[in-house]
């Protein structure tokens, strides 16, 4: 087997290994996730864990301290209060959780930090020049330590494909192993950008380095480039998840981020996370969807569940 | 400090408070009006449970007794002899079926000669297509019904049955009737010309899609023909006879006799038969040539195999886990071409091994009908028997065992998916056809090593090769002995696709242009 290697920052080198995936195999497996009939209970149990493991994104040029604000309190009560009362008469109600973190532009974090406060939920940004990540690499690690210092709790930064594509891989990790270190007590979510390393191949490669250099996440989309999270690349990505906690038993996490907004479609995913790592990452510790209308269709299905009826779109906020 | 004192004393005092702590600790200026609500009784260690997906059966009628199908209608067997249907995955009865003895064979094949010298045998080849081709159409629009039928029958899961067995056995029909018409640009410069009656014998693991491949081919060259399906497995063929009825099918063009070996026999010995066409064992298929040989049938047998399914060090790992898992638990394991025999490249045995066995422990044995099942009942009890003999044999020879703990029914007749390490080529358990979920590893060093263990075998009819190295799979692919080989994949049929085997595999081509020689003579 091929590899690369790479110089690590206190001196000695590793090797990654290119490792190949058959994309006509790896697409069939993925698609056999979608056809699990799952019992109601854990079906359930799993719109639950959506929602919890849900990173509510606002990333627009458009963005307000308005806008993020509102983001913010509908990721602490996803479902308006007057709803709630009544919904919560509906047979074996449970409270809605809130949302794993809220994640926006470097700009927005003071606003969201004061929308948040106190409530345990994390402020993700994103950073290093995104979504494109073309800028230089100690500005991206001055946008990373403003976006901490101003308490974001998650770093989502982009890798340079340019980089990648050219095969300067040494950057591509320098840069990833400069930007964990700026992040301090914050957890690291690397955005490969699987829609511009477009074969399955440079998303193993890329997935590999990036826990290599330190990862506590890995993730798959800006959400501006299409495609954006798909089944086979997140299949890909867990696969190297499993893969590297066999050979250092170091758990990484995922997140799907973009393109998922059925609730049908989380539940898939969930099934797929089960299969390939096993029930240690059903937890928003080891598992995120980056998405911001998955939250409503999650919150309708969980009441359709209950009640045995959907509920109007209107009905909940449209943030 | 004080106040982040207070700030975690109200977070924790209110119930089912969020731990996570940080966002808490870096800003607690404002009053706290507003809390992480998290409700989630889910934990990580959580169960993700399959609920049963059961298909109905209600879309199936199955009729307490059948009779033979002769001349397009249900008739009685000379014997009166009526023998059990059962059900493998419950062992519940499917009703009777008729057992035809050499009078109703003669019946049929009388019925065939009638037709091949009358209607069908003047019929255009335009003409004889348009009934393929409503054949195929019937098929579709009944494929439920035919794959709860074949669920029932046989015991494989209703997500093969619906996914591969129905929707190929339609287009078999479609793409022979395409042919039906163009039979002078098969073998371009020859005149060709059908032979006449056709007896037709098919085994019990792909009952509907094996008919297809025996009556398709066989009635687009403008032959008539005398089916006779496994014992185990009757159904499908009946309802098949059922769409023949449907499409109008000239009488006695497709002749179904049911029964158990003696009319099998009964059907290779008949005088007017003028070819005969045999899926199944090695031992029968050996049996047939020796009674064909003195005679002038014309003669093709589709036989057993002992596939090799080859993987470097090179290959794409988990997707060729994927191929393996396939290769040999497809269908529990009863598929001729079934990659029973795992080469994998020494550098990376105990890696693949041991994501085969985590892939393996996902894998669900149970009620066929359910649509999450993977692998379904083993087709019948003797089969059954045979498998567990099989394996216990192999336990005593000292390979090394494997079998995940999956749940399996109480009833009807289960095997668990298992494996042998460590095997060598001299091992029972890799020279003889188990035809179960049963898989035997071996390893190789270098793709000269991988070719000669390949191809030691009595068999040859599939292998697979697993490696991203193109030039690799092609010079492999070269000197394999087998009639199919699959580069990077595992079990993909086409009907355009010959399919067939060296040595004891047997010999003739079924599908695509080399399927249609059997059915022809060419001047």
């Amino acid at each position: 087997m091929t590899s690369v290697t790479v110089k690590m920052p206190g001196g000695g080198r590793i090797s990654i290994p290119h490792f190949p995936i058959d994309m006509v195999n790896a697409n069939e497996r993925a698609s056999s996730f979608t056809t699990r009939s799952i019992k109601k209970q854990s079906k359930m149990d799993a719109l639950y864990l959506a929602i919890e493991m849900t990173d509510l994104t606002t990333l627009e040029g458009m963005d307000t301290p308005g806008k993020v604000k509102q983001l913010c309190a509908k990721g602490i009560h996803p479902v308006p209060q007057h709803l709630l009362k009544e919904v919560s008469k509906n047979y074996d109600f449970r409270e809605i959780p809130s949302v794993a973190a809220i994640c926006v532009y470097p700009s927005m974090v003071p606003h969201a930090v004061e929308a948040l406060a106190g409530t345990g939920i994390n402020i993700a940004s994103v950073a290093t020049a995104f979504p494109s990540g073309q800028l230089d690499m100690r500005m991206k690690i001055k946008e990373v330590e403003k976006c901490v210092k101003d308490g974001a709790t998650e770093i989502d930064m982009v890798i340079d494909r340019g980089a990648f594509h050219q095969g300067r891989y040494q950057k591509v990790f320098d840069e990833i192993v400069a930007v964990k270190d700026a992040c301090g007590d914050a957890h690291l979510k690397v955005i490969l950008e699987t829609g511009e390393l477009k074969t399955y191949d440079n998303v193993r490669l890329a997935s590999w380095m990036a826990m290599e250099a330190g990862a506590d996440f890995i993730k798959t989309s800006t959400g501006k480039v299409s495609p954006a999270a798909t089944m086979p690349v997140t299949l890909i990505m867990l696969q190297a998840i499993q893969d590297y906690y066999e050979e250092t038993g170091k758990k990484i996490g995922m997140k799907p981020a973009g393109g998922i907004r059925t609730a049908k479609q989380a539940v898939h995913y969930l099934c797929m996370v089960n299969e390939v790592l096993g029930t240690d990452w059903l937890s928003p510790d080891l598992f995120r969807f980056g998405a911001s209308a998955l939250l409503n269709d999650l919150i309708k299905q969980i009441f359709k569940q209950q009640s045995g009826q959907y509920y109007y779109d209107d009905i909940l906020s449209q943030d | 400090m004080t106040k982040k004192k207070a700030t975690k004393k109200k977070a924790t005092t209110k119930k089912k408070a969020s731990t996570k702590k940080k966002a808490a600790k870096k800003v607690a200026k404002k009053t706290i009006k507003k809390k992480k609500v998290s409700a989630h009784k889910i934990k990580p260690g959580m169960v993700f449970e399959y609920d049963a997906a059961p298909e109905s059966s209600a879309v199936v009628n199955i009729k307490p007794k059948y009779d033979l199908f002769i001349g397009n209608e249900w008739v009685k067997p000379e014997s009166g002899k009526y023998i059990n249907n059962e059900n493998p995955a419950t062992t519940e009865s499917l009703g009777k079926f008729a057992v035809g003895n050499d009078k109703d064979v003669d019946k049929a094949v009388k019925a065939a000669r009638k037709a091949y010298d009358g209607e069908w045998g003047k019929m255009s080849g335009k003409d004889r297509g348009k009934y393929l081709f409503r054949i195929a159409r019937i098929l579709q629009e009944r494929a439920r019904e035919f794959a709860v039928l074949e669920t029932l029958d046989g015991g494989k899961p209703i997500k093969e049955s619906r996914d591969v067995d129905i929707p190929l056995a339609a287009a078999h029909f479609f793409y022979n009737a395409g042919w039906a018409d163009k039979l002078e640009y098969v073998y371009p410069g020859k005149d060709v010309k059908s032979i006449g009656v056709c007896g037709q014998i098919i085994p019990w693991n792909f009952p509907l899609l094996m008919a297809a491949w025996k009556i398709a081919p066989a009635l687009a060259c403008g032959n008539t023909i005398v089916l006779k399906p496994a014992e185990q497995t009757p159904l499908t063929a009946l309802l098949l006879a059922e769409v023949c009825q449907e499409a109008g099918l000239p009488a006695g063009v497709v002749n179904i006799v049911t029964g158990e070996g003696p009319t099998g026999a009964a059907l290779v010995a008949h005088k007017d038969v003028n070819k005969i066409a045999f899926t199944g064992s090695t031992d029968i298929g050996k049996l047939i040539a020796k009674n064909v040989a003195r005679t002038n049938k014309k003669l093709t047998l589709e036989l057993g195999g002992k596939s090799a399914n080859i993987v470097f060090a090179d290959a794409a790992i988990d997707q060729a886990i994927e191929g393996v898992i396939n290769g040999i638990f497809f269908n529990q394991g009863h598929v001729c071409c079934a990659g029973s025999r795992l080469l994998v490249e020494e550098s990376i045995h105990d890696v693949f091994v041991k994501k085969l066995k985590k892939r393996m422990s996902t894998l669900r044995v149970g009620d066929p009908m359910d649509k999450n099942t993977d692998i379904g009942a083993i087709n019948h009890k003797e089969q059954f028997d045979k498998i567990k003999e099989m394996v216990a044999a192999a336990k005593k020879e000292g390979c090394d065992f494997y079998q995940p703990e999956v749940k399996v029914p109480r009833k009807g007749y289960y095997h668990a998916p298992c494996f042998f390490d460590n095997c060598s080529t001299s091992d029972s358990i890799v020279r003889d056809e188990v035809f179960g979920p049963v898989l035997s590893i071996m390893t190789f060093r270098t793709p000269e090593e991988a070719v000669a263990k390949a191809n030691d075998t009595q068999y040859g009819l599939a292998a697979g090769v697993w490696s991203e190295k193109g030039s690799k799979v092609h010079q492999v692919a070269g000197a394999l002995k087998a009639g199919i080989i699959w580069a990077n994949t595992y079990n993909k049929f086409d009907p355009t696709s010959p399919f067939g085997g060296y040595k004891e595999s047997g010999f003739g081509r079924e599908g695509g242009r080399h399927g249609l020689l059997p059915y022809l003579e060419v001047k």
